[in-house]
């Protein structure tokens, strides 16, 4: 059977499913349905993808980073530049989606969690070009380290709940979605932001994101008249990687890496690597793995980057692992600033905190490549949100 | 040993209604918790539901949030809730019910928790985050170890599966009173009245129906009771009390116990 197949039943393999309180039962039943019937509509397609090509600016580009390929001295790296995409970010591929989706459903009002802000800056956007209401949940901790992206929210209409309970970040920012979920059921429309939670989201999530490995596919196609040799993508929740792999799932010959944030080092117990060092467990409706205590207690995670600060992950990344089809490793803080640094310098880029991740995977996987290889990082997101951060990691006075 | 249903079957032989008491395990700290329970068994619960704690309870609102909190800074674990449950029942022949979320439960083996929680003299569980489709390990694991099911049904939960889940469930079934999380309000709204009637002929003489969320004055337990519900379960409200009482724990047990006993009356009306 095709990896890309899945889900069967709500599952990949054994992750997955809908492991959510009875009283949302209903709403993901109707979520599936309203889903599957949606994407058959040839009326919905063709207005995603005007709203794709002419609000969002797709297709992003396919860029060959001559100047950083050459720095490296082997594979070819080409960047997917969805740092280019209306809002800084890949988000607005599925708040688009999901948000016309929420329209054809009849729901007037959506909410959303966010961690690094992209997310609730990508729904704020879609709400307000497509005339819903927004709410966005967000830790204090994140509101803090992304003040920016709050103002950004705000000045889109979107109104913002900052969350503090728990970690006061992303995961705490899904509890509270969650609650005014079942709170304010038959109004709203829950937007998720990442390949996670109860089916059907991960799998709706993929879709909509998975335009970006389609556009890869055909771009690297036209430029190098085959198949790339190496994916590489940030994991958080997984949905920018889980875009970019989607469409090569049964392509074997395409190697495909996610890198997880490392945080302070593997070692220090202070990541958010859950792939790499978490255990199976049930978590925000779903079966996947997820970094816990001894006694099933969610971890605080830590790194940089707040988009990557999750303890969880999406199934579909769990599932891959397990079938040993994707790669799934991690970068630390500092290697990811010092590939934030490298791009800026080589390519004058600017990439995401949670990008730069990705980045510095390949900055150490093209050496070990020859130079008729070719490696696409998918660069989900631009830098300008984390330049504070950025400075004072590296002590330096804006 | 009494078992959930000799309570229920105790009660309705009696014409009486059945008070579910809950509170989280370990809160404010594990050694206090059998005092508070002592209490509450005094004032006149029927049935304890100790929370298990867990670090994202997502169906739970502040009240149990902050108590899930304090039990987990105070060292509460999934072996020291059991070990509590142990120690209340060498004193008390009462049902108790663990209500926790999955995660700590399929951490600690699924097979193996249940058969420990057996053991410490748990007669059921409640997990919010297990619906009937995803239930089929635990409910084959729980029935292994001769322990309760006790399934949720909310406002949202169609006909249909309000069958599934009767069916799914024994000890009582558990219905969320409206849309929404845990927590105190002030009033019943008629909309839960209406659910009840309408739940009530779909689970009759299949499982008790037990009815939570919200509930948390005398005659809030008097009006879902009239309405058809066998049980009220009283959470928040109780751990409201052991909240503001964290400083004087002669008032704090006091006030249980009082509190347990107004309810408890409440429910035994006379038509």
């Amino acid at each position: 059977m095709k990896i890309s197949s899945y889900p069967k039943n709500g599952k990949f393999g054994k992750f997955g499913g809908k492991f959510v309180p009875e009283i949302l039962m209903e709403a993901v039943n109707e979520l599936e349905e309203a889903y599957n019937q949606t994407k058959k509509d040839p009326s919905f397609q063709k207005q995603l993808n005007y709203y794709l090509a002419d609000f969002v600016g797709r297709p992003t580009p396919l860029y060959f980073a001559e100047n950083l390929t050459r720095n490296l001295g082997g594979a070819k790296i080409y960047l997917k530049r969805e740092d280019l995409a209306h809002g800084g970010a890949h988000k607005i591929n599925n708040t688009l989606g999901q948000a016309l989706l929420a329209k054809r459903m009849g729901k007037t009002r959506v909410i959303a969690e966010t961690g690094a802000g992209q997310h609730g800056v990508a729904t704020a956007i879609a709400c307000a070009a497509l005339g819903l209401d927004a709410e966005v949940y967000m830790g204090t901790e994140d509101c803090e380290r992304q003040k920016l992206n709050v103002f950004r929210m705000k000045l889109l209409n979107a109104k913002v709940h900052s969350v503090d309970s728990g970690s006061k970040t992303l995961k705490d920012s899904i509890n509270e979605a969650f609650r005014d979920w079942v709170t304010n059921l038959k109004s709203t429309y829950y937007l998720i932001g990442s390949t996670m939670g109860p089916h059907p989201y991960p799998m709706i999530v993929r879709d909509f994101q998975s335009v970006i490995g389609k556009e890869v596919k055909q771009q690297f196609k036209e430029k190098e008249k085959r198949l790339p040799d190496a994916l590489v993508a940030c994991v958080g929740g997984g949905s920018n990687a889980m875009g970019t792999f989607y469409p090569f799932e049964d392509d074997f010959e395409v190697k495909l890496y996610g890198v997880e944030a490392a945080g302070d080092g593997i070692e220090t117990g202070r990541h958010a690597a859950t792939l790499s060092e978490g255990h199976e467990g049930v978590f925000h409706g779903m079966y996947t793995y997820l970094l816990q205590d001894d006694n099933g207690q969610i971890s605080n995670t830590t790194s940089i980057s707040a988009g990557l600060d999750y303890p969880g992950v999406g199934p579909e990344h769990a599932f891959l692992k397990t079938l040993k089809r994707a790669n799934y490793v991690s970068a630390t803080d500092k290697e990811a600033v010092d590939a934030f640094l490298l791009l800026c310098k080589t390519e004058g880029i600017l990439p995401a905190l949670e990008s730069s991740h990705a980045l510095a995977h390949a900055i150490k996987l093209a050496p070990q490549m020859s130079k008729n290889q070719s490696i696409v990082v998918t660069l989900s997101g631009r830098g300008d949100k984390d330049v504070e951060t950025i400075a004072d990691f590296i002590g330096a006075k804006i | 040993m009494n078992t959930i249903k000799q309570v229920f079957e105790n009660n309705y032989n009696n014409k009486k209604g059945c008070l579910i008491g809950y509170i989280t395990a370990g809160d404010p700290t594990p050694d206090l918790t059998p005092k508070i329970t002592d209490a509450l068994i005094r004032g006149g619960v029927d049935i304890l539901e100790l929370g298990l704690p867990f670090s994202d309870p997502i169906a739970d609102g502040p009240t149990i949030q902050a108590a899930s909190l304090r039990a987990l800074n105070a060292g509460t674990t999934p072996m020291k809730v059991l070990e509590i449950t142990k120690k209340i029942k060498t004193k008390h022949d009462i049902p108790i019910v663990i209500m926790t979320y999955y995660n700590p439960i399929f951490h600690f083996g699924l097979d193996k928790f249940l058969a420990t929680a057996k053991t410490h003299g748990v007669n059921g569980f409640i997990v919010p985050d297990l619906p009937i489709e995803e239930a089929a390990d635990f409910k084959k694991a729980a029935n292994t170890c001769d322990l309760d099911t006790i399934f949720l049904a909310a406002p949202s939960t169609s006909e249909e599966r309000l069958t599934k889940i009767a069916d799914a469930s024994s000890g009582f079934l558990y219905l969320v009173s409206h849309f929404g999380v845990t927590g105190t309000k002030s009033k019943i709204e008629n909309s839960t009245l209406q659910l009840i009637q309408h739940v009530k002929p779909f689970i009759a003489k299949k499982v008790p129906l037990a009815v939570g969320f919200g509930i948390s004055q005398p005659e809030h337990v008097q009006q879902v009771i009239k309405a058809g519900a066998d049980a009220a379960i009283v959470g928040s409200a109780f751990i409201n009390i052991i909240q503001k009482n964290t400083n004087n724990i002669t008032d704090m047990l006091n006030e249980l116990e009082a509190t347990a006993r107004a309810l408890k009356t409440a429910i035994n009306f006379e038509e």
